[in-house]
């Protein structure tokens, strides 16, 4: 396969990067956004397709006569060669999940791209907006290729590294700031795990190569067997602390602190980067790994609670919240956690693997719907100039285009059928009733709250009251930011058809997607309670919410407040690392360390004090002390020699 | 009475000594250069008085004077410049009080 094409998918959106951070202040905006917007245009044309190509080109690169589809590397450039073993490559792998997560991105990214010509119009520091836009589609798009862990780890820190310059875009608010400092210091913290993780997986197995790990991991980590560590093989540790660096990324319990916050970035930014790509790259780093994981049974159980217990977490906290995007943030993190499940639950031996590609699919469904809900949010964040529901209500009748589609949004996340969420998350229940029914209760309850909240929220926008918006009535925003909503939420309809078995499974298999008509019901008839208890509630102003919130007024303060987890955090670094660890090293550092370097400084600085007349630059001076010192040299060869 | 070597060698030794403390004491850069040449002429003298005395067939010393004298009038005609110079800039010639460019 010609590499043109897969490199310049790559290089199209870090020139323009290049293009946009260096020449950007030269240009005009207009200018700027076009151009970031043709290149990701370029970007997505060209990554359709590629992604075409290895699905429907039958090339025997790609597809054998088995019908297996197989994991090809287009290129695979020797990057750096420290030992003979030791070698780190950069390359571009094509498999299904990869070539699924490139029409994702791309898309994703080209409807933002489009979407912030209309919201961030007039914006300080408009280019470079655009230019880290870019340089996210880069990083994110070097990642999902990775050929070997080590390539993905870099673009991983890269990913990371965008998303805190793109949530600190306005660097002059106090709050974006922090925002953006603690999602790099949580996601780098996560990133220890991973890479100590990279560490122990490619030890053991001598290769940080995807293909070779995954494709015979039994033998390939063999030299693991029998090496225990505190009650775990070696093997479960590495994967755990693998999975770990995911947790960071996707916001998984107890790390997900960040993600709310990073809501403090422009709209779209979280559109893209903390609802549809980046968060969802854990996701994809153990759907990568998940042939290994399938050897150690008991690192999937751990990815399991993690995911399930997030998932209920995050739908409860999400219930409470008054600001839409946090609302939209719990959501994500809850879905993300409906994906980790459904991988934690993936057996191979049921259905291909049926939870792995429900995990792949529900990935694919919710970067479209909830790239749609968060694009609605921040139409109507322009509209109101408000991000909480209080300051909202009645808009159906402003914002016709934006009603609709985030209906369309929330109906897809709620899992009604025939919009797209509804298939994605039947297969991940399926996978879970399969797995144990505790999981899969657990996931259709889960899944009632989510229509709950969502509906709650759609109401509340929408519908409730109708307050005095005065002069300046909200109105639906210019034609760039309602057709990346209209086209959205077309594919949020449609999306559920697309028989995504035949695509992407774990082994390459095809599988052809039935309904479990059990699930399917019962995860319906639940959705449709949800969404009728939401309508009672919140369809008109009325005491019902409060009544309920007063009712429970424990749990609903301890939601409000996400149930302290910050606090928490705040407490452990705050009182914890900073008083009984940090302060006495610093005062090491301070005194002993600094201490001595000090007195050296300081010794030298009187010595030279004092030897500084020496050098006094005088001739006169030293024609003296030459004198006198020939005159005793000479008596001394006269007492002594002669 | 006969000139014996030390007529000319003491009197030279004396001339040393003067450019010696005269090059020590004086502030003056012209003195200090006229000290110099006092050192020089009487280093001039020796020369030419062992020539004389101790190899007499011999010219080297002649010839080191010579040179000497030429080259000592070349460094002089340099140092005045230079001295001619700083006094146009700095409007003094002690070099206690010229010392701009130390340290």
């Amino acid at each position: 396969m010609d590499i043109t094409m897969p490199l310049m998918i790559l290089a199209i959106p870090l020139g323009m990067f290049l293009l946009l951070g260096l020449f950007g202040n030269k240009m005009s905006h207009k200018l700027a956004g076009w151009l970031g917007t043709l290149g990701m245009g370029t970007a997505l044309v060209l990554a359709y397709t590629t992604a075409y190509q290895y699905f429907f080109s039958g090339s025997e690169l790609f597809i054998n006569a088995a019908g297996e589809r197989l994991q090809y590397a287009v290129f695979d450039y020797t990057w750096l060669e420290f030992t003979e073993k030791l070698i780190i490559k950069l390359g571009f792998l094509l498999d299904p999940i990869s070539a699924m997560m490139l029409v994702v991105i791309t898309t994703i990214s080209f409807m933002v791209h489009l979407y912030s010509l209309g919201y961030m119009h007039g914006e300080k520091g408009f280019q470079r907006y655009y230019a880290f836009l870019s340089l996210f589609s880069f990083s994110m798009l070097g990642l999902v290729v990775a050929t070997n862990i080590f390539q993905m780890y870099i673009f991983w820190e890269l990913v990371g590294a965008s998303s805190y310059l793109l949530i600190g875009f306005y660097y002059t608010k106090p709050s974006a700031v922090a925002a953006s400092k603690k999602a790099f210091i949580v996601t780098r913290f996560a990133d220890l795990g991973f890479l100590i993780g990279i560490l122990i997986l490619s030890f053991y197995s001598s290769t940080f190569d995807f293909v070779t790990m995954t494709s015979n991991p039994q033998s390939v980590f063999a030299s693991t067997a029998g090496t225990m560590f505190m009650g775990g093989s070696v093997l479960t540790w590495g994967l755990v602390l693998i999975f770990m660096g995911g947790m960071g990324k996707s916001a998984m319990m107890p790390l997900h602190i960040w993600l709310p916050d990073a809501m403090e970035g422009p709209t779209p930014v979280s559109a893209l980067i903390h609802a549809a790509t980046m968060v969802v790259a854990g996701v994809f780093l153990v759907a990568r790994m998940f042939p290994v994981y399938i050897v150690q049974e008991s690192a999937l159980e751990i990815v399991t609670v993690v995911g399930a217990l997030t998932a209920l977490y995050a739908a409860i906290v999400a219930c409470t919240q008054i600001d839409i995007k946090r609302v939209l943030a719990f959501s994500t993190i809850s879905q993300i956690a409906f994906m980790v499940v459904s991988l934690g639950v993936a057996r191979p031996d049921f259905h291909e693997g049926l939870g792995y590609m429900a995990s792949m699919f529900h990935l694919f469904t919710h970067a479209m719907f909830k790239a749609l809900l968060f694009l609605g949010a921040g139409a109507l964040i322009h509209a109101v100039h408000s991000n909480d529901y209080t300051a909202m209500g009645g808009l159906r009748k402003y914002m016709p285009i934006t009603h609709i589609t985030f209906l369309i949004g929330c109906l897809a996340i709620a899992g009604i059928p025939p919009f797209a969420g509804f298939f994605s998350k039947d297969e991940i229940l399926t996978a879970a009733f399969n797995n144990s029914p505790l999981w899969g209760i657990w996931m259709t309850g889960v899944a009632g709250l989510t229509a709950f909240y969502m509906f709650r929220l759609y109401y509340r926008i929408f519908w409730w009251n109708n307050p005095d918006y005065g002069h300046h009535t909200p109105h639906d925003g210019p034609w760039t930011m309602s057709l990346p909503l209209i086209i959205l939420a077309t594919i949020s309809c449609v999306a559920g058809f697309i028989p995504f078995g035949e695509f992407v499974t774990w082994n390459g298999h095809e599988y052809i997607i039935h309904l479990d008509w059990t699930v399917a019901t019962t995860s319906i008839v639940v959705a449709v309670c949800a969404i009728a208890l939401a309508t009672v509630m919140y369809r008109k102003e009325n005491a019902t919410p409060t009544r309920m919130k007063n009712a429970m007024k424990g749990l609903w303060t301890a939601a409000y407040n996400r149930f302290y987890f910050d606090e928490l955090y705040i407490f452990i670094t705050h009182k914890i690392i900073f008083n009984l660890v940090s302060r006495p090293i610093a005062w090491f550092d301070r005194h002993i360390i600094d201490g001595t370097m000090d007195s050296f400084a300081t010794m030298t600085n009187y010595a030279s004090e004092k030897i500084k007349g020496l050098q006094s630059g005088s001739v006169q001076q030293y024609v003296w002390v030459y004198l006198v010192g020939a005159l005793l040299l000479a008596g001394a060869v006269i007492v002594f020699v002669i | 009475m006969e000139l014996t070597m030390l007529y000319y060698i003491i009197p030279s030794l004396i001339m040393f000594c003067c450019g010696v403390y005269g090059f020590i004491t004086r502030k003056n850069m012209i003195a200090i250069l006229i000290s110099l040449e006092l050192m020089l002429n009487a280093v001039d003298i020796n020369f030419v008085v062992f020539n004389r005395f101790l190899f007499p067939g011999q010219m080297e010393g002649m010839f080191f004077t010579l040179f000497a004298i030429a080259i000592a009038a070349a460094e002089t005609a340099l140092a005045i410049a230079i001295i001619i110079n700083l006094f146009r800039v700095a409007k003094n010639i002690d070099v206690e009080d010229v010392n701009e460019m130390k340290f």
